[in-house]
């Protein structure tokens, strides 16, 4: 596992002419040859990032600021349009697809100098918790090749902690940021929903997916989400950024209110993560914070509601996938009936499938009051029990799964079991406030991490306390 | 029954509801930076990733159609929703790119309405229930002979308008009114261009026949693009079905096409194969939140619709004929209005009822034939119809010297600024100089003292021999009424 400067240290070097961009995308990419075994990366954007670098290095000779990621090579989750290489989510329905344009989140860290290098392997479609759904091959734990890295966003994951590149991006619409980045150790980001925009991101759930960075340091998180946030006119569901920014942070703890969710710390949690999050604790009271149990009875419906209005969304994002205009298209078909549902069955892995078989099956007449409409008022439920919560305390903190990296294949085949691995992350999507995971300790060689999360658009205090946590570990 | 009703067809009362597809004139398309124009444009070159549903585009919602569905709504009688949303209805054909259409099922922005319409003099109220914004879809074109379809996906992504009638509608004859009236609506309202070849309004007809209360089975005839296919559509459909269950056969809920050279609907599917839609709320676009002074501005901004100018028009004693004619020809053309000429004389019927003969008569056939007629502004067109008719009640105009004069002042490449003066320019004006005509009177009356005498004897034929040898020596110019009046003071005087 090799290291990388901090991030802000690196586009100071670019852009003073110490480091030439090529050198770091020359880098990147050789590390990304050695580390081909862990299959974190699905395609480089090879030619295009030599050619933005030696713009960048081409700007600095020039006298020009490159900007605040000048020559900053990272790795997107393949499941962002970029242009270089194709964007296929890992699926085999977009093997193939070139997009003609690319992420507003990708176009944003491209106006400050950052490179992209790599797309990184994922659960098809954002669908898992291990990676293990990519339809090409399954990522592998930098820490333990024997196991899963987390998912969906398991490349982006490994990346960064194999130090491919100084940071990465990824997706989470119930955990997929914060779970790999807690099985894999590195920091992961899940702003508030809206602050990043969705604009160019293969969807997954439209109502829950947030965009977000993974990075060795809370500082660097921080930075890529100053960069990213903000206001978008492709995305109608964005938000305006803090007027403050999220980089110059506040990460006094004295007098601040810390709750620890009752409900996260049942039986179900394994005793080693439990234990470093108490040894955490004491640090925290140390440092000045305030401890609280506090209790969200709403808590254990979350995964129901989850897995209801995710399927939902879900069966009506990928029915654009249909073999006519891009993507996978099965050529022999001999009407339109046969080319949708031929392309579609072939193109589709068994877990797109399963979903888009509940989410039809919620959506239907007769079962849209039983099912979705029943699940938006349970999720309308947790909005408000957060909202309250957040009244009496600053932070929740808790564990970020129930277990550490679990081995490949453990799960496979038990989707009900892979679906539980997200039990204590898919609140804060379902509530759209923001969460962060931070690698607090190692037990049994595997890195222990925690989730702090926050009210709405407290994204700079959560970051602030993040780095304090961060700290202390 | 114990009134003779006259909607029954043998014994049958027919119910008709009716969904009119409606293209607003925005120039963007509902969610994508698109020109929505596309009349000129070679297929598929209207498309951005929007249109395309590429992966992660998002919709973004053009405020403009807001405004147009609001104004439509006012239009309707109604007044829109402070509170909307979108929703996702799926299907799957290839002209629909995301696999479900962008619409308004839950909560609609425009809510209840109505429109008057008439048939033989009768004036009745059909309800709205509901009116709703929409993307269209693209087009797929199915060539004869050829193995397969070709899709263009310029219109996808339109904004359209559905308007949803309670069935309110009992007859053929009731439903083309409907139809042309809400097409009329729609002009005034200046949401669309409601140009029916180019597909910007499309009715479907729902029609179902009984012979109780209860409503009967409904077949929906879809996509119809002439009023006269509404009303041969709902005519053939009402015969279809009665004839069917006189046979004692019963009527199945399906969708028809209407077969314009046949004259006649078909099947297309039944509602064994109907889609189940799987509607739920747009989760990429926020809820339409309206203020109520948002609302107001847009009311305030409204044109008088057909409705009042019919009431205004027909107290001033235009007839029916006249009153449309002018409702008709004001929405034909974007530039020119004649009922803003027309409103500056609504406290004076007379004159009112003049210079909308002159323009009904005039005015407007010479603006069809002569498209390329300059265009002056309401005002001026105004103030020089009002000059007109002030020469023409000063006596020094004839009718037909008005007709001359408008048709010359209209064609005219400059601007008449002082009427009067051009009047007498072209030689348009008439002679009411009393000197002058008594000079003329006089030698005409030493020329034909036949005609004199006979006048005495009581021929009154002959004064107007008189008058028109003044005419004649006056070039046409003398004012025949003052002719005539000094004519019969010399003769008395003789």
């Amino acid at each position: 596992m090799k290291s990388w400067d901090n991030i802000a240290k690196i586009a100071l070097s670019v852009n003073d002419g110490t480091k030439s961009a090529l050198d770091l995308v020359n880098e990147s990419l050789s590390r990304i040859e050695d580390a081909k075994e862990y299959n974190a990366i699905i395609s480089i954007t090879k030619e295009r990032a030599i050619e933005r670098a030696q713009l960048i290095d081409d700007g600095v000779k020039a006298g020009k600021n490159m900007g605040r990621l000048a020559g900053v090579p990272f790795i997107a989750k393949d499941n962002f349009l970029t242009f270089g290489s194709e964007t296929t989510a890992a699926s085999n329905i977009l093997k193939g697809f070139n997009a003609p344009y690319q992420a507003s989140a990708i176009e944003k860290l491209e106006a400050e100098g950052a490179i992209c290098v790599a797309k990184a392997n994922l659960d098809a479609f954002a669908h898992g918790a291990s990676t293990e759904n990519s339809d090409f091959m399954v990522t592998k734990n930098p820490h333990d090749k024997t196991r899963v890295p987390g998912g969906s966003s398991g490349g982006s994951a490994s990346s960064v902690v194999l130090g491919l590149a100084p940071f990465s991006l990824g997706t989470d619409t119930g955990g997929s940021i914060r779970q790999p980045a807690s099985f894999s150790g590195c920091v992961g980001l899940k702003p508030t929903y809206g602050l990043v925009s969705r604009s160019g991101v293969v969807a997954m759930a439209s109502s829950l997916d947030c965009i977000g960075p993974m990075t060795k340091t809370v500082g660097e998180a921080s930075l890529i989400l100053d960069i990213m946030s903000g206001r978008d006119l492709l995305d109608s569901t964005t938000i305006e950024k803090d007027t403050l920014g999220y980089v110059s942070l506040d990460s006094d703890l004295k007098g601040k209110k810390i709750g620890l969710v009752k409900e996260y710390f049942d039986d179900s949690l394994n005793k080693d993560i439990k234990e470093s999050i108490e040894n955490l604790i004491i640090k925290l009271k140390a440092a000045g914070a305030e401890i609280v149990d506090i209790s969200l009875p709403i808590l254990p419906s979350a995964l129901a509601v989850y897995y209801i209005l995710c399927p939902a969304e879900v069966s009506s994002n990928l029915s654009r996938y249909d073999g006519q205009r891009f993507g996978y298209s099965f050529d022999k078909a001999t009407d339109l009936k046969e080319s949708y549902s031929e392309s579609r069955a072939r193109g589709f892995g068994k877990e797109a499938k399963r979903r888009i078989i509940i989410g039809t099956y919620v959506l239907s007449s007769g079962y849209y009051d039983a099912y979705y409409k029943k699940a938006q008022l349970v999720r309308t439920k947790i909005v408000k029990d957060f909202e309250n919560a957040f009244k009496t305390v600053d932070f929740l903190l808790g564990p970020v799964a129930p277990t550490q990296a679990f081995k490949i294949g453990e799960k496979s085949n038990d989707p009900l079991a892979m679906y539980l691995s997200d039990v204590m992350t898919v609140a804060p999507n379902l509530a759209g406030i923001p969460s962060i995971t931070i690698p607090i300790d190692m037990k049994n060689e595997l890195p222990v991490a925690v989730q702090l999360m926050a009210a709405q658009k407290q994204d700079r205090s959560l970051l602030g306390a993040a780095r304090k946590i961060e700290e202390l570990s | 029954m114990t009134k003779v009703n006259k909607y029954l067809y043998k014994g049958y009362m027919p119910t008709i509801g009716i969904e009119c597809h409606v293209q607003l004139k925005t120039k963007t398309k509902l969610f994508a930076g698109v020109d929505n124009d596309a009349r000129d444009a070679a297929p598929n070159t209207l498309v951005s990733h929007i249109c395309f549903g590429l992966p992660g585009s998002l919709p973004v919602l053009n405020s403009e159609a807001l405004v147009l569905a609001s104004r439509a709504g006012f239009a309707l009688n109604s007044r829109p929703q402070n509170n909307s949303h979108f929703d996702r209805k799926h299907y799957f054909y290839p002209d629909l790119p995301k696999g479900y259409q962008i619409t308004q099922f839950e909560a609609p922005i425009i809510l209840g309405g109505k429109v008057s319409i008439s048939v033989d003099g009768e004036t009745k109220d059909i309800g709205i229930t509901r009116a709703h914004l929409e993307e269209d879809a693209g087009k797929s074109s199915h060539e004869a002979g050829k193995d397969y379809s070709v899709v263009d996906l310029n219109r996808a992504g339109t904004p359209l308008l559905e308007i949803v009638s309670e069935p309110d509608i009992h007859s053929a004859a009731e439903a083309k009114a409907y139809a042309t009236e809400l097409h009329l609506l729609m002009l005034f309202a200046d949401v669309s261009d409601a140009n029916l070849y180019y597909g910007n309004m499309r009715f479907d007809v729902n029609v179902s026949v009984s012979k109780d209360d209860k409503l009967g089975t409904r077949s929906e005839t879809k996509n119809l693009n002439s009023f006269r296919s509404v009303e041969k559509a709902v005519e053939y459909e009402i015969k279809r079905q009665v004839e069917l269950l006189e046979k004692g056969e019963k009527i199945v809920q399906e969708t028809r096409g209407f077969d314009d050279a046949k004259q006649r609907t078909f099947s297309q599917r039944t509602k064994e194969d109907a889609n189940d839609y799987r509607y739920f709320p747009e989760p990429d676009l926020p809820p339409v939140t309206l203020s109520d002074e948002y609302i107001d501005s847009i009311e305030a901004s409204m044109p008088k619709m057909p409705k009042v100018w019919r009431s205004s028009l027909s107290k001033a004693k235009l007839d029916h004929a006249q009153i449309e004619l002018l409702l008709e020809s004001e929405v034909e053309s974007p530039t020119v209005s004649y009922l803003s000429v027309i409103k500056n004389y609504l406290d004076n019927p007379e004159k009112l009822k003049k210079i909308s003969n002159w323009i009904i008569n005039i005015e407007i056939p010479l603006r069809k034939n002569k498209p390329e007629l300059k265009v002056l502004d309401d005002s001026t067109r105004a103030s020089q119809y009002t000059e007109v008719y002030k020469l023409v009640e000063a006596g020094s105009l004839s009718s037909n010297g008005a007709q001359d004069l408008i048709i010359a002042i209209l064609t005219s490449d400059t601007e008449i600024s002082d009427i009067s003066k051009y009047a007498s320019e072209k030689g348009l004006s008439q002679n009411s100089n009393q000197d002058e005509l008594s000079e003329i009177i006089a030698d005409i009356i030493d020329n034909n003292m036949k005609a004199v005498e006979d006048f005495k004897a009581g021929e009154v034929k002959a004064i107007g021999f008189l008058v028109g040898q003044v005419m004649k020596a006056s070039n046409g110019k003398a004012n025949p009424g003052i002719a005539q009046k000094i004519i019969r003071d010399q003769i008395n005087s003789l």
